[in-house]
C-alpha cells in the first residue's frame, strides 16, 4: 500500500501478547485513517455499551495516510476509544514526532486491548516489540516519563504517555507526547491509565512512499504556496493567542461560566497574544513547529513570577479562554501555570477551565459550601485556579470530586443546568449564543460540545470563505446570529472535517489557506485510490460522522443529547454584539436531521445508511 | 561569487520539512534518517537548528578518502563550491565518517559515501523552508540578512533611549 503502512499492531496487554497485521484495505479506503479508521475498528470490534474504564474497552492510537509525508503538518495521530467522560464515541489528536514516528516503525495503527496486571509501556523499536515494566514511571509528570523512557529506550525514540491524571482515571486526562502536545479532549487518558498503559515508545528508520510521486509533489508545492499568507504569518507571531482579540470583539469569548461573551477584565489583562509572545514566550515573536508544518504556531513559555513560575508549551487559545476568561482569571501568569499542571499532569486544559467555572459558579451561587472545597472559590481568583488544578488532577480533596468532570459536578450540587456543554463534553471557548453555526455543531457533534471536527465559527471569525462548501455556493459572507442557513453549513463542514480529521493532517491548513480539493490532491496522490472526486470525498466524511452516530445510539447517546444547556436556550446574552440572543437551535435541529438523512429523532434512516454503506 | 545553503538559526522552528523533502528527492521517500539535512530541536530553549554539508572549501573528508573518490567541485556558472563523491571510485571505507567535523557524510546501504549534492544547484530543502531560514545564496549576502537582524533588535532599544 502507499501512504498506508498497510501493517498495524494488536496489543493484548492482559495476555501481554502483540501481533502484527494487515490492515483491511476496504476499510482504508472508506475510512482513510485517523478518526474515520479508528471509529471503523472500535465499532467492529466493542459493544459501546461497555463500561469506557473496563478492560474490554479498546485503545486505538491511528496515523493517517498523510502521517510522515511532506503534506504539510502531516503530522497527527489520533486516539480513538469509548469515552469515560461521555460514555459515547471518544477521539482526540495530536500532533509530533510520535506520530511520525509511528508511520516510521511501519505501522499505521495501535490497537491496546485489555487490562496490564502492572504499568507498563510498550516500546516499538522498528520490529523489535517489547512491553516493558512501568512501574518505576506510575506517578511521574509527563515529561519525566517522556525523559525516563527515552534514556531507557533510545535517543531516538519518541514518546506519548499518561501524567498523574490519567493515572488516577480523572475523567478529564489526555495522553501527552513530544514535549506537551495534547490529544486532549474527551478523557482519552483515563482510558490508557485504566490499562495500566502508561507510556508508548517508538522509533522508526523506514521510509513512507506514495503511489504517485510525481503528483505528489506538485500538490505539495501547491499547497506550500497556498499557505504562504499572512493568517499563517499571524499564527507564527502569536500562535493561537492572537484569536482571543477576535473573540472578544465578536463577543463570544465565555466568560465567568459562559454567562457572557464578553470578558470584562479585558482591557490591561494582556490576553491578546502579544504580551504573551513578547514577555512569556522563549522566543518572542516566532513560533516552533510540528513536523512538516509551515505554520509553525506552537510556543513555549517561561513565567518567571514566584507565585505562578514554570516553563512549558502553550497556554493555547482554548486554554485562555477556559482557564482565563470562564474562571474571570486575568493574569496571565496565572493561567500560563494552570496550564503548565495541566500538561505535566496529562489532564485537558478546556474540561479543567469548564468543570473549575463550574464550580466557581456554584460557589457564588450558594450551592457550593465553602467547607466541601477547603477555600473561597471566586472567579477571578488565580491561586484558586492553580491550587483546584492541581488537586484535580491528583485527585486530592475536593480535587476528587472536580476529577469527574463537570456534568457530573453540577449534578452532585443538584445544579446540572449550570454544567456547560454537551453530552457531558464542555464547551469549548467559543460562547455560541453569538455563534449560532456553532450552537448546532456543539450540540451534533458525536464526541460532545467541540470546535475542531466542525469549525463553523472560521467563517464569521476569520474569513475562511475559500471552502468549495461556500465557494460554490457564491457565499462570501456569513452572519455569525443568523440561523437559517447553518444547518446545510454545519453539516458540510462537519463532513468534511471528518476527513481531515482522517488523512493524519493538522486541522489548521485548511482554515489557513488550502480547500477540499487540494485535500483530495493529497490523498488521492498519497494512496492512489480515487476519492470519487469532491462528491466522493464528502460522502466518506458523512460516512465517518454516521459511524460515530452509530456508535453514540447503541452505547445510549441519542437525538435527546442533541441540545444545549438552558442557559444558551433561553438566557438572552447580557452584552456584547450579540446581546439579547439565545441559541436558536430549535429551529435549526429539525432542517438538519432532514439534511443529514436521519429521521424525527435524530436516527440515520435504514435508506441513509444503504447509501453510506453502513448496512 | 559562489553560493551555498546559508543558514539563520533565529528563523528555523524546526518543522523539518527540509528532511522530507531531501530524502524524497533523492530515495523517493518520505524518511528524515535518510535526509542529508537533519534539523536539530531543543526544545527548553525554543531553537532549532539545522545541520547540513557546508561545503568545505579544503575538506576532510575528501583528505582522508584513500580512494580519490571525493573530489572539489566549482560550477564555473553559478561558482557554486560542492564536495562530490564518486559512486564508482567509492570503496565504502568510511574514513570519510570519521573525518566529518559535522557529520554530514554517510556511507548508506547503497554500499558508498552519500552527501549533500545541492540538488545541482537547486536545493529542495531551500525550497521548501517556509520560514527562510534556509536560503541558497552567496554567503556575503546571506551574513548580510544576518548583520541587518541585528542591527533591527538595536535599533529598537536605540529607539527607546534615543526619542
Amino acid at each position: 500500500m502507499y501512504g498506508w503502512t498497510g501493517r498495524f499492531l494488536r496489543v493484548n496487554l492482559a495476555k501481554s501478547k502483540i501481533i502484527v497485521e494487515a490492515l483491511d484495505p476496504k476499510i482504508a479506503e472508506d475510512f482513510i485513517g485517523g478518526l474515520g479508521m479508528g471509529v471503523k475498528y472500535l465499532y467492529d470490534e466493542i459493544d459501546p455499551k461497555v463500561d469506557a474504564l473496563s478492560p474490554d474497552n479498546k485503545l486505538l492510537l491511528v496515523t493517517g495516510p498523510l502521517t510522515g509525508t511532506g503534506a504539510p503538518c502531516g503530522n497527527r495521530y489520533m486516539v480513538v476509544t469509548k469515552s469515560p467522560l461521555t460514555d459515547g464515541i471518544a477521539n482526540s489528536s495530536a500532533a509530533g514526532e510520535f506520530a511520525t514516528s509511528l508511520k516510521y516503525a511501519g505501522y499505521d495503527m495501535i490497537i491496546f486491548e485489555g487490562k496490564a496486571k502492572k504499568p507498563v509501556y510498550l516500546w516499538i523499536d522498528d520490529d523489535t516489540l517489547e512491553l516493558k515494566d512501568a512501574q518505576h514511571l506510575w506517578g511521574k509528570t509527563t515529561s519525566d516519563t517522556e525523559n525516563a523512557v527515552i534514556a531507557e529506550t533510545a535517543p531516538e525514540a519518541k514518546v506519548a504517555c499518561i501524567g498523574p491524571a490519567g493515572e488516577k482515571l480523572v475523567r478529564i486526562a489526555c495522553v501527552i507526547n513530544d514535549v506537551g502536545r495534547a490529544a486532549g479532549r474527551s478523557g482519552v487518558g483515563a482510558v490508557m491509565g485504566s490499562k495500566n498503559l502508561k507510556a508508548v515508545a517508538v522509533k522508526g528508520t523506514k521510509g513512507i512512499k506514495v503511489a504517485d510521486r510525481v503528483g505528489f509533489y506538485r500538490a505539495m508545492v501547491d499547497t506550500y504556496k497556498a499557505l504562504d499568507n499572512d493568517m499563517v504569518k499571524t499564527f507564527h507571531q502569536f500562535g493561537t493567542p492572537c484569536v482571543p482579540a477576535t473573540t472578544q470583539e465578536h463577543g463570544v469569548l465565555p466568560t465567568r461560566n459562559f454567562q457572557t461573551g464578553v470578558f470584562e477584565g479585558w482591557e490591561g489583562a494582556e490576553l491578546d497574544g502579544a504580551a504573551l509572545a513578547d514577555k512569556l514566550s522563549v522566543r518572542g515573536r516566532r513560533g516552533v513547529a510540528c513536523p512538516g508544518c509551515p505554520i509553525a504556531c506552537g510556543r513555549i513559555t517561561k513565567v518567571t513570577d514566584p507565585d505562578f513560575a514554570g516553563i512549558g508549551a502553550g497556554p493555547e487559545y482554548e486554554t485562555i479562554g477556559l482557564l482565563g476568561s470562564n474562571c474571570g482569571v486575568s493574569s496571565l501568569a496565572a493561567i500560563s501555570k494552570a496550564n503548565f499542571i495541566c500538561n505535566e499532569m496529562g489532564m485537558d486544559t478546556i474540561s479543567a477551565g469548564g468543570t473549575i467555572a463550574c464550580a466557581m459558579e456554584l460557589y457564588e451561587k450558594g450551592y457550593l459550601p465553602q467547607k466541601d472545597v477547603g477555600r473561597a472559590l471566586n472567579f477571578g481568583d488565580g491561586h484558586a485556579l492553580v491550587e483546584m488544578t492541581e488537586k484535580m488532577a491528583l485527585r486530592e480533596g475536593f480535587g476528587d470530586i472536580l476529577a469527574e468532570g463537570s456534568y457530573r459536578l453540577a449534578e452532585r450540587y443538584g445544579h446540572p443546568e449550570l454544567f456547560m456543554g454537551v453530552r457531558k463534553h464542555d464547551f469549548p471557548a467559543y460562547e455560541c449564543r453569538g455563534l449560532q453555526g456553532m450552537a448546532l455543531g456543539f450540540a451534533t457533534q458525536p464526541r460532545g460540545a467541540c470546535h475542531i471536527r466542525g469549525e463553523v465559527h472560521e467563517y464569521p471569525l476569520f474569513g475562511s470563505y475559500h471552502w468549495k462548501i461556500t465557494k460554490d455556493r457564491n457565499i462570501t459572507k456569513i452572519d455569525p446570529l443568523e440561523w437559517k442557513d447553518k444547518p446545510l453549513i454545519a453539516k458540510e463542514t462537519q463532513d468534511f472535517f471528518c476527513v481531515k480529521d482522517s488523512c493524519g493532517t493538522c486541522d489548521f491548513i485548511f482554515p489557513m489557506g488550502l480547500d477540499e480539493d487540494q485535500c483530495r490532491a493529497l490523498l488521492e496522490a498519497a494512496t492512489g485510490i480515487d476519492m470519487g472526486g469532491y462528491k466522493g470525498l464528502m460522502k466518506t466524511g458523512d460516512r465517518i460522522f454516521n459511524l460515530q452516530r452509530l456508535f453514540n445510539l447503541k452505547a445510549g447517546s441519542t437525538g435527546k443529547d442533541d441540545t444545549l444547556p438552558k442557559r444558551q436556550l433561553e438566557e438572552p446574552m447580557p452584552d456584547g454584539p450579540a446581546k439579547g440572543m439565545v441559541a436558536h437551535l430549535s429551529e435549526m435541529l429539525p432542517e438538519y436531521y432532514k439534511l443529514r438523512g436521519w429521521d424525527a429523532n435524530g436516527v440515520p434512516t435504514p435508506e441513509k445508511l444503504q447509501e453510506l454503506g453502513l448496512k | 561569487m559562489r553560493k551555498m545553503i546559508v543558514i539563520d538559526i533565529d528563523k528555523c522552528t524546526g518543522c523539518g520539512v527540509c528532511e522530507l523533502v531531501c530524502s524524497f528527492k533523492h530515495y523517493d521517500e518520505f524518511n528524515p534518517l535518510k535526509s542529508r539535512i537533519h534539523k536539530n530541536i531543543f526544545w527548553q530553549q525554543g531553537v532549532a537548528i539545522p545541520v547540513v554539508c557546508y561545503q568545505c572549501e579544503e575538506p576532510w573528508c575528501g583528505k582522508v578518502c584513500p580512494a580519490g573518490a571525493i573530489t572539489l567541485k566549482k560550477d564555473t556558472d553559478t561558482g557554486a563550491t560542492l564536495v562530490t563523491v564518486s559512486e564508482e571510485k567509492c570503496v565504502g571505507c568510511k574514513m570519510c565518517m570519521l573525518a566529518c567535523p559535522y557529520g554530514c557524510i554517510v556511507v548508506s546501504d547503497k554500499g558508498y559515501a552519500e552527501k549533500c549534492d545541492l540538488c545541482g544547484e537547486d536545493p529542495e530543502c531551500v525550497k521548501f523552508c517556509s520560514k527562510g531560514a534556509l536560503r541558497f545564496v552567496e554567503p556575503e549576502l546571506g551574513m548580510m540578512a544576518k548583520k541587518k537582524g541585528v542591527a533591527e533588535r538595536l535599533l529598537n532599544s536605540y529607539a527607546e533611549v534615543k526619542f
